[in-house]
């Protein structure tokens, strides 16, 4: 293993700054790679309360498991430089697993200018985002509202019959960001 | 030489010292003075108020003396070592290096030592971790900086309002000696409207931000958790004492983080019942007050409490803000220009700065008088005034 | 002048070119060493504003907004300036010497490591000059804050992180290159003095980790210039993510600053006990498990993040499994010492300072450890008093009785001892003055990074303040001793102390500027 000191180890000296630059190199990636695998393991997980993208519902009378509710509630807030009015227009709703519902939020932009909104859902508890699930949400998409406009903004969602017996309550909320000017792309594919 | 001169000298001497210097001098005297003294001396963390919170009191100082045990007999060997094969005395170097026994055996006592602190720590983290079947939820929001409390309801309208620090400017402010007011007993640990919960009931806080993160510290129901912008949080506890426990806000959170205390006050069922019931009582008072006339004096006089409230900490008392993150106010293009300008900025907040949309924030009557004081303060003489109505069309308007 | 190694009978070039261009590991070392003593005393000066403003309750100096300036630079100065730097600097000095290679195995390399660290620094400490002021997020930088909420100036903060990894990284690559190619024939990794072995362990982990400081920075970059959102929820990002990135790296960094400090500590004791290290076998395992488990504990930085339960217990229990192999160092320093014939020369009093304090620090991080109490300590001057019981009278200490030890073989003359005694007593008395009452502080409830607080923290903080500034201007003793030394005094004898084994004490006093050209014989 040692080696001579001097030029001899020059080659020896190479091969091994090859290795150890490739390693910077591939840690710089990792570094990197983190932001998907975080991603993903949140997913798994529910991590952060991260709710799924959209969902296809396609169940029978026999999916819904009418032994139990679950009280889905519903909560609206604003980041704190987004000026639009935004709440949910129904505060809770009591849902069987595995039945397909729906809820509405309102918004209303009450600038002088077209602006542009995205809300961002998060789940608690977070180990039960993993089963509520959104065939529709305004929160898959960025909300462009004109000066003074106001909508009515549908979520359809159903709680997987899954769900862990202990959770009796889920908390569906929302922040609201302007993204008018930044983000101009669609999000990452994570998003949502 | 005047013996009584001297006297009076080292007299005076003294008390200008002890004056200067009491601080100093009570710190010597308690240091040296009785244990009873001690009780002022915060040495601990406290107990708490709730099962969780006891009980991760006697978790820690469990571990405290396990670590004063294994402390004692380490440095017991250390010390013993230091003196008894002291060179000086002649000591001999021993020629041993490695002792294969010993190695295993203070391997796996630490181990054991380890097994038995987590299985405490794990039963009690469940028990924190137990958020279901609460009675109530809160929502708590970080504010740059201030709570915001919002009492989830089945329906109807939810109970809002914001909890900010209580302690005036003139307390804190000392630079280049000026004391202009005593420090008050709850001193940066006092808030206009604190949090209010029942006792003896389970609540469950949601916890969430709207700009950078904080954290929403309790020590008397040891909850401390974080308030991250897009992402909620949760907590629960069971007061099981009513009173008054302060806390902070434990992450760092831009300038005024020290600046923004936590209270909360567990009340009797049927104390907080009537404290809820004229809450939302004084909602819908505000709520009305939007129709009703005011003159400008009365607008700057109000605006002027706002402005301490919510708006000082950036823009400085005097107006002057701290340029370039905080403009400032006296001269200003807005507050001097028309006054449509200065509504839009206050509600719809400003895009790619620290300024807030405070329209999703304060009520009309807040906003109004918040910005006909700051255009008639300062130096600013615009003498005109925004009214509570014309705030409320603006955003009404379609 | 030419290339140190290629001609190796000459001495060193004279005037500033000699330091400019200087590829020899001496030199090098040197200036890393008065560098990073330079940094020390920088953050040290903005560590007193902090407790100059924290004496008494109440603003009294400094707005609250150049307080958060000064904890931020506070920290990232002496961590990325005064640590490190020191370490890399008594490496570049000293594995060549111990392991007998003539030089650093990249020399040109080495020299460019070095320079980039003042441009970087001046860039950083530029900063606060700037219009809207410097850094002001603490030196764990979270994001938004750090991001959207952030003074202009955060793009020079970036850049200047982005320097020193690059600095930091070559530095390691260098060490590496160094210890596994140029030992003496017979050298076998086993018989590696003991500072070796946790400087290559070092040298690895800062491969591993600051590629990926790089890379968190970066995308702080992106989201403030290109319209990213790694970091904010608004674009799908998550802010979160920011904290799990960055003690990815933080985590291995905090053992970056203390495996170095355990190969000094392990060098020193045997020498004054006049008795070879107890248990070298596991001293080396042990520091290669703690290096391990280095990655996988980073997240109990966050346990009030609202992680779930699975988490916070794993990340629980791989922490508390951390206090098995540093127990295990630390009760071979004391068997070590167990039957030896003890001397308390000043490099062995910051020794022996270092095995008690650092254990104290140790006991606090096992409380730490232990999430559902973590929640209580979390972000308080308990978490405070933990780290600086860690990393002052741990690494600090560690680099002073290192620089004690290894001056007579540097300068060739013996320091004061008398000095260097007075200089241990005020450092250790003041920083137990110091740190100690802060413990107390965190319990009962004061957070950290706050300019002000209640009136029940205002006994403590007025003690803290007074030892601080007692420790800080100590230091000033320490910088009149090591001039003094290297202008003259005692001549230092080849072996310099009666108890020293290595292969540093073979070579002359002062050690030649060109050491080992041919390889000594390994016994």
């Amino acid at each position: 293993m040692s080696a001579s000191p001097g030029h001899n180890s020059n080659i020896g000296n190479r091969k091994l700054i090859a290795k150890l630059v490739l390693a910077v190199v591939a840690m710089f990636g990792f570094g990197f790679a983190l932001v998907p695998i975080y991603d993903v393991f949140c997913k798994v997980t529910g991590l952060n309360g991260k709710t799924g993208g959209r969902v296809a519902y396609q169940a029978t009378a026999a999916d819904i498991d009418l032994t139990r509710t679950v009280i889905v509630q519903f909560t609206a807030m604003n980041n704190s430089n987004m000026s639009w009015a935004f709440h949910p227009m129904q505060n809770q709703i009591e849902v069987h697993p595995g039945e397909l519902n729906e809820v509405r939020f309102y918004a209303k932009n009450p600038t002088a200018a077209s602006m542009t909104g995205q809300a961002v859902p998060s789940v608690t508890p977070s180990l039960s985002a993993s089963f509520l699930h959104k065939t529709e949400c305004f929160c898959f998409t960025q909300q462009v509202l004109e000066a003074g406009q106001e909508i009515e903004m549908p979520v359809r969602f159903f709680v997987d019959k899954a769900l862990p017996k202990d959770v009796h309550k889920m908390t569906l909320s929302y922040t609201l960001f302007d993204v008018t000017e930044n983000f101009a792309g669609p999000p990452r594919l994570t998003a949502n | 030489m005047l013996p009584s001169l001297s006297v009076n000298t080292i007299t005076s001497f003294f008390n200008a010292v002890s004056r200067r210097y009491r601080r100093i001098l009570l710190v010597l005297t308690l240091v040296f003075g009785s244990p009873a003294l001690l009780a002022d001396w915060a040495l601990n963390m406290r107990e708490g108020i709730t099962e969780v919170s006891r009980e991760t009191y006697s978790l820690h100082m469990t571990i405290i003396w396990i670590c004063v045990a294994i402390g004692v007999v380490v440095y017991g060997v250390l010390v013993y070592s230091l003196f008894a094969y002291r060179k000086s005395k002649g000591a001999v170097p021993a020629k041993f290096n490695h002792n294969t026994t010993a190695e295993i055996i203070w391997t796996f006592i630490p181990f054991v030592i380890l097994i038995a602190m987590a299985i405490p720590s794990t039963r009690v983290l469940m028990k924190i971790y137990d958020t279901e079947d609460a009675v109530m939820d809160i929502q708590i929001t970080g504010y740059q900086w201030r709570w915001q409390y919002k009492y989830l309801s089945d329906k109807g309208a939810p109970v809002v309002y914001f909890s900010n620090l209580a302690t005036p400017a003139e307390q804190y402010e000392n630079f280049a000696g000026k004391v202009s007011a005593e420090k008050g007993e709850n001193y940066l640990l006092e808030v206009d409207q604190p949090l209010v919960i029942p006792v003896n009931k389970k609540v469950r806080f949601l916890l969430t931000s709207a700009d950078v993160i904080h954290a929403w510290w309790m020590p008397d129901f040891a909850i401390k958790k974080d308030a991250i912008p897009g992402f909620m949080n949760q907590a629960a506890v069971i007061a099981e004492k009513p009173g008054i426990y302060r806390g902070q806000c434990a992450e760092l959170c831009g300038r005024m983080h020290g600046f923004m205390p936590i209270v909360v006050e567990v009340k009797e069922q049927a104390d907080y019942d009537a404290w809820f019931a004229a809450k939302q009582a004084a909602a819908q008072a505000v709520a009305d007050m939007t129709s009703k006339e005011f003159n400008r004096e009365q607008l700057v006089e109000m605006g002027q409490t706002v402005y301490t409230t919510y708006c000082m900490a950036c823009h400085q008392a005097n107006g002057q803000g701290l340029p370039p993150t905080f403009p400032a106010l006296a001269g200003s293009k807005v507050a001097n220009g028309p006054i449509e300008g200065q509504l839009d900025v206050v509600l719809h907040g400003r895009k790619g700065t620290a300024m807030a949309a405070f329209g999703t924030q304060l009520s009309p009557v807040d906003i109004a008088a918040v910005i006909t004081y700051e255009r008639n303060s300062f130096g600013n003489k615009m003498g005109d005034m925004a009214t509570p109505l014309q705030v409320y069309q603006l955003q009404q308007a379609k | 002048m030419a290339t140190g190694h290629d001609d190796h009978h000459h001495g060193p070039a004279k005037g500033f070119t000699r330091w400019l261009y200087t590829t020899n590991h001496k030199d090098i070392g040197s200036m890393y060493l008065w560098f990073s003593f330079a940094m020390f005393l920088l953050g040290g000066s903005f560590a007193l504003v902090i407790r100059a403003e924290l004496f008494q309750p109440g603003l009294q100096f400094v707005d609250p907004n150049f307080f958060n300036q000064m904890t931020t630079m506070h920290g990232l100065v002496m961590v990325f300036g005064a640590v490190m730097p020191a370490f890399v600097g008594l490496a570049n000095w000293m594995v060549p010497l111990m392991i007998g290679a003539p030089d650093m195995a990249l020399p040109r390399m080495n020299n460019w490591s070095f320079w980039i660290l003042p441009f970087a620094f001046a860039m950083m400490s530029s900063t606060l000059f700037m219009d809207g002021g410097g850094p002001n997020f603490g030196w764990t930088f979270y994001a938004p804050l750090s991001t959207t909420f952030a003074p202009k100036s955060v793009t020079f903060f970036i850049f200047a992180v982005h320097m020193m990894g690059a600095s930091s990284i070559m530095g390691s690559i260098n060490i590496i290159a160094t210890i596994q190619n140029l030992r003496a024939p017979g050298m076998t990794y086993m018989k590696m003095p003991l500072f070796v072995w946790t400087w290559l362990i070092t040298a690895y982990l800062l491969i591993a980790v600051m590629p990926v400081l790089a890379g968190v920075v970066t995308m702080m970059l992106f989201d403030i210039h290109f319209g990213t959102s790694f970091f904010s929820a608004a674009g799908g990002g998550d802010p979160v993510l920011f904290q799990h990135v960055f003690w990815f790296f933080g985590h291995p960094e905090v053992y970056i600053m203390i495996l170095p400090a355990f190969g000094v500590v392990s060098e020193i004791i045997p020498t004054f006990s006049r008795k070879r290290l107890f248990g070298y076998d596991s001293m080396v395992y042990a520091t290669s498990s703690i290096a391990f488990l280095s990655f996988i504990v980073w997240a109990h930085h966050m346990f009030t993040t609202g992680m779930p339960l699975a988490g916070e217990l794993f990340f629980m229990y791989s922490t508390m499994l951390i206090a098995v192999p540093t127990g295990v160092k630390v009760f071979n320093w004391i068997t070590t010492m167990f039957k030896g014939s003890i001397s308390f020369e000043t490099p062995m009093l910051f020794s022996i300072a270092f095995v008690v304090l650092f254990t104290m620090g140790g006991f606090t991080g096992l409380m730490l450890a232990i999430a559902p109490a973590d929640f209580q300590y979390q972000d308080t001057y308990f978490v405070v008093a933990h780290f600086h019981y860690v990393l002052v009278p741990g690494a600090v200490f560690s680099i002073m009785a290192a620089a004690y030890y290894w001056l007579p073989k540097w300068t060739g003359n013996m320091y004061d001892e008398s000095l260097g005694k007075l200089h241990f007593w005020l450092s250790f008395v003041g920083i137990n003055v110091l740190f100690f009452p802060q413990h107390f502080l965190g319990l009962a409830g004061m957070p950290r990074r706050v300019p002000d607080y209640a009136l029940q923290f205002a006994n403590f903080n007025m003690i803290s303040s007074i030892g601080a500034f007692l420790f800080g201007f100590s230091q000033l003793l320490f910088l009149f001793i090591v001039i003094k030394t290297v202008k003259g005094g005692k001549k230092a004898t080849t072996q310099v102390w009666e108890g020293a084994e290595g292969l540093e004490w073979t070579v002359p006093s002062p050690a030649p500027y060109h050491t080992f050209s041919t390889p000594p014989p390994i016994k």
